[in-house]
C-alpha cells in the first residue's frame, strides 16, 4: 500500500467566466447561430471555443501529498482556490488538468445541512442527510441517539425543519455531519455557524476525528483554529501553493503576505470586495492626533481614521481587529450609535471625508495586530479590505498597572482592581 | 491557544479501515473525458441514497395537502370521467367494447406515471442543485429517483383499477400475467425520457418551458383518451414511434383482455425505449462531468 492518503498531482482547474453560476439559454445559442452561421457550426463541431470567452485559472499546478492520519489546514484569501480544491478532492467537479489519487472513503462537508428538506421532520432529515453524506442506513440508525444528543433537542424531532430557528437547523445539520465516519474528511469553513458554545463543541468533534487517525483536510479563515487542530498547513495564493509547511510556519507566511500588501495608499489594492461606489482610500492609526506616526501603547489613547473616496448620507464604517494568530479580538461598527458619537458637519477646513474612531485607553496586550475594514451604504457592502492596515502596540500600563507581554491567554485586557487578603 | 481545554471527550468512533480495506477503496479524480462513463458498481454502492431520495420525493409530494394521498386516486378517476363523457358519450369514440371509464382509466394508469416522470425528472437536477454542487454521488440517481417516486402512485392507482375491473365484471385472462412486462417497458420509457430531459434542462432551462406543451402534445399522441386503431393504418408506424403508444396498447391488452390481437406497436416501442435509454445515459454521462460547473 502506498504511503499517502491523498496525492494531488499538478492539479489545474479552469473556469470560463460567466458560465459559472449562469446557464446557457437555447435562444442565445440560436441567436448566435443566426448571426454567424459558419462560425457557429464550426465551433460546435470543435465543441468548445476558448478564444472568445474569458477564462480564469482557479487552480494552477497544485501538487501535494497527504499522509494517512495527517490533519492539514488549507488557508488563503477569498478566491485563492481553496473551495475549488476541496470540490475536486471530493469529486464534485473534475479538474481541467492533473489528477488526484487517494485511498479510503471520502466524506466531504462543504456546507452544513446539504439536502435538508424543509417539509420533512428533524428525524426524517437525519436519515436523508446521513444518506447524502454517504452513511449507511444501519449506521445512521445505530448512531441516531448520539446524533440527537449532540444536537441537544429531542422535543422538536418530529417538527418539520421549516419551523426550526436557524440555530436549531445548524445544530441538527452539524450533528449529522459530525457522525460521519470517513477515512478522509474534507471540511470547508462550516464551523463558523451557531453560537459560541456550539462552535466549541464542533471544534471538539473535529479534534476527536483528527485524534482517531483519520485524514483531515480543513479550510478555515481562523488561524487560531488552524494552528491548534492541524499539524500542517497549505497556503494557496492565486490558485497555486505558496507555502506548505508546519501549521505555525504557514500561518506566519500567510499573515506576512497580508502585511506586505498593506501599502498606505489603499487605492492601489486590487484584492477587495464590494460595490465600489465608495472606496477606502487611506487608514491612519495613531496615538496622538497631531502626530500621525505616534506609536500605540497599552493603556494609551488610540485613534483609527478611515478616509473614504466619497461621502453619502447613511454610509457606515466597520472594522475588526485581529491578533497575530489571526484570531478576531474586537469589532467596531459606526451604525451602532453611542451617546458620545458626533457627526462632523464639515465646519473644519481640513475635514476630509473620513470616519474617526477614538479609543480613550487601548486595552490590547502588546503585539502586532491587523485590521479588516468595510464601508457599507444603502444596505450594501461598498468596500471590504482584508489586512487593510497593521499596527503595533507597545508595552504600557493600564490604570497604573504594567502589562506583561503576551501571556498566551488572550489579547484583550479589562480595567480592573484587586482586593487582596495579604 | 487554549482550545484544547475546551474540548470535550466523545464516545469513540469505529476506527479507520485496515490497510487492505483502504487499498480497496482506491480512487482517482481525472480530468473530464470526451465521453463520460457510468460505473455500475458505483451506482450500486449508492443504492441507499437512491432509496432515500425516492422516499423523500414520495414523502414531500403531498405534504400540507388536506386530501393527501387521495389525490393519487382522484386525479385519474376525474380524468377518466371527463374522457368517458367527452369522448365516449359526446364523441362516440369506440372503446372496443369495454366500458369507457375503465378503458380510459387503463390508459391513464401508465400515462400518469409517464407524465409525472416527464415533469419531475426534467426538473430534478435543477431542484437538487444544492446536492449536485456540494456532495459527490453518481448523478444518475437524481433523475432515477424522480421517475421511481411515481411507482408508489402507480401501484395505488393499479389497485383502484383492479377494483374497477371487478366492479364492472371484466373477466380475468392469462394476458394479465404479462403486466410486469408492460410495467418494465413503461419504466424504461419514463427513465429514457427522464434522463435525457434532466441533463438537457441542466444546460438549457428552455426545457422547463417546453415541458407543459410537450406533455400535452404527447397526451394527444398517445392512445389514452381513444383507442390506437383510430389512427389510419398508413400512419400507424410513425405513430408507434412514440414509445407510450406500445405501452398503453400493452396495458389495455393485458388488463381489459377483450382485444385478441396486439399490433406491432409494442415491438417498436421496445426498440425506441432501448435507443432512448442508451443514448440518454451516454448523453447524461457526458453532461455529468461538468454538471457542478454548468448547472
Amino acid at each position: 500500500m502506498a504511503n499517502f492518503a491523498i496525492r494531488v498531482d499538478n492539479l489545474s482547474k479552469q473556469y470560463r467566466l460567466g458560465q459559472r453560476g449562469g446557464y446557457k439559454s437555447l435562444r442565445d445559442l440560436l441567436a448566435e447561430g443566426l448571426k454567424r452561421p459558419a462560425q457557429f457550426l464550426q465551433r460546435n463541431a470543435n465543441q468548445r471555443d476558448s478564444s472568445e470567452q474569458k477564462t480564469l485559472w482557479a487552480l494552477e499546478n497544485v501538487s501535494f501529498e497527504v499522509r494517512q492520519g495527517e490533519v492539514v489546514g488549507i488557508i488563503g484569501r477569498n478566491g485563492a482556490g481553496k473551495s475549488t480544491l476541496l470540490k475536486i478532492l471530493s469529486r464534485i467537479t473534475k479538474p481541467t488538468r492533473g489528477r488526484v489519487e487517494g485511498f479510503g472513503r471520502v466524506g466531504s462537508l462543504l456546507e452544513v445541512g446539504t439536502g435538508f428538506h424543509p417539509e420533512l421532520s428533524g428525524r426524517e432529515n437525519i436519515f436523508l442527510n446521513g444518506a447524502i453524506l454517504g452513511m449507511k442506513r444501519a449506521e445512521i440508525r445505530r448512531r441516531f441517539d448520539e446524533i440527537v444528543a449532540f444536537a441537544e433537542f429531542e422535543q422538536f424531532l418530529d417538527t418539520p425543519v421549516k419551523r426550526y430557528s436557524s440555530g436549531m437547523y445548524m445544530r441538527l445539520a452539524f450533528a449529522v455531519a459530525a457522525h460521519m465516519e470517513p477515512d478522509i474528511l474534507i471540511v470547508d469553513e462550516v464551523l463558523a455557524v451557531g453560537d459560541a458554545a456550539f462552535q466549541k463543541k464542533c471544534l471538539g468533534k473535529m479534534d476527536d476525528v483528527a485524534k482517531e487517525g483519520r485524514t483531515v483536510l480543513f479550510v478555515s479563515h481562523n488561524m487560531g483554529v488552524i494552528q491548534s487542530l492541524c499539524s500542517r498547513a497549505i497556503f494557496l495564493r492565486n490558485g497555486s501553493v505558496f507555502a506548505d509547511d508546519s501549521a505555525a510556519a504557514t500561518v506566519t507566511a500567510y499573515l506576512r503576505t497580508l502585511e506586505e500588501q498593506a501599502v498606505p495608499d489603499l487605492m492601489t489594492r486590487t484584492e477587495r470586495r464590494g460595490q465600489g461606489q465608495i472606496r477606502l482610500t487611506h487608514i491612519d492609526i495613531r496615538a496622538d492626533e497631531n502626530d500621525p506616526f505616534s506609536m500605540l501603547a497599552t493603556g494609551r489613547p488610540a485613534q483609527f481614521v478611515f478616509y473614504v473616496s466619497e461621502i453619502h448620507p447613511g454610509m457606515s464604517c466597520s472594522f475588526t481587529v485581529y491578533d497575530q494568530f489571526g484570531q478576531p479580538v474586537t469589532y467596531f461598527d459606526s451604525t451602532v450609535h453611542g451617546q458620545l458619537d458626533e457627526v462632523d458637519s464639515g465646519a473644519n477646513s481640513d475635514s476630509k471625508a473620513k470616519f474617526l474612531c477614538e479609543v480613550d485607553a487601548l486595552t490590547l496586550i502588546p503585539g502586532r495586530y491587523r485590521i479588516n475594514a468595510a464601508i457599507m451604504w444603502n444596505g450594501e457592502m461598498q468596500d471590504h479590505l482584508e489586512g487593510a492596515a497593521f499596527f503595533e502596540v507597545a508595552q504600557g500600563e493600564l490604570m497604573g498597572r504594567p502589562v506583561l507581554a503576551d501571556s498566551g491567554y488572550g489579547s484583550t485586557l479589562l480595567h480592573h482592581r484587586w482586593l487582596r487578603p495579604v | 491557544m487554549q482550545i484544547e481545554s475546551l474540548l470535550q471527550p466523545s464516545p469513540p468512533q469505529t476506527p479507520p479501515q485496515t490497510e487492505e480495506e483502504l487499498t480497496q477503496s482506491y480512487f482517482v479524480v481525472d480530468p473530464a473525458q470526451r465521453w463520460g462513463s457510468q460505473d455500475l458498481s458505483e451506482l450500486w454502492k449508492f443504492r441507499e441514497l437512491l432509496y432515500f431520495l425516492i422516499w423523500r420525493n414520495v414523502k414531500v409530494r403531498y405534504k400540507q395537502t388536506a386530501l393527501g394521498v387521495i389525490w393519487v386516486v382522484l386525479q385519474p378517476l376525474l380524468m377518466s370521467f371527463l374522457f368517458s363523457i367527452v369522448f365516449g358519450e359526446l364523441g362516440q369514440v369506440s372503446s372496443n367494447g369495454a366500458p369507457y371509464l375503465i378503458f380510459a382509466f387503463a390508459g391513464l394508469l401508465p400515462w400518469q406515471l409517464f407524465a409525472h416522470a416527464l415533469s419531475t425528472s426534467s426538473q430534478s437536477l435543477v431542484t437538487d442543485q444544492q446536492l449536485v454542487t456540494k456532495v459527490y454521488f453518481p448523478r444518475l440517481i437524481v433523475p432515477l429517483a424522480a421517475v421511481l417516486a411515481g411507482v408508489i402512485d402507480f401501484t395505488i392507482t393499479l389497485v383502484v383499477l383492479v377494483g374497477l375491473l371487478i366492479f364492472y365484471g371484466v373477466s380475468i385472462s392469462a394476458a394479465m400475467l404479462t403486466l410486469p412486462l408492460w410495467v418494465l417497458l413503461l419504466l424504461g420509457a419514463a427513465m429514457g425520457v427522464g434522463v435525457w430531459l434532466s441533463a438537457l434542462n441542466a444546460q438549457y432551462r428552455d426545457v422547463q418551458y417546453a415541458m407543459p406543451f410537450l406533455a400535452q402534445f404527447l397526451l394527444f399522441a398517445t392512445p389514452v383518451a381513444y383507442a390506437s386503431d383510430l389512427v389510419p393504418a398508413k400512419w400507424q408506424l410513425l405513430y408507434a414511434l412514440n414509445p407510450m403508444v406500445g405501452v398503453v396498447d400493452g396495458f389495455r391488452w393485458a388488463l381489459l383482455g377483450q382485444e385478441p390481437r396486439l399490433g406491432i406497436s409494442p415491438l417498436i416501442s421496445a426498440i425506441v425505449v432501448a435507443i432512448l435509454l442508451i443514448s440518454g445515459i451516454v448523453y447524461f454521462s457526458r453532461v455529468e462531468q461538468s454538471l457542478a460547473d454548468v448547472i
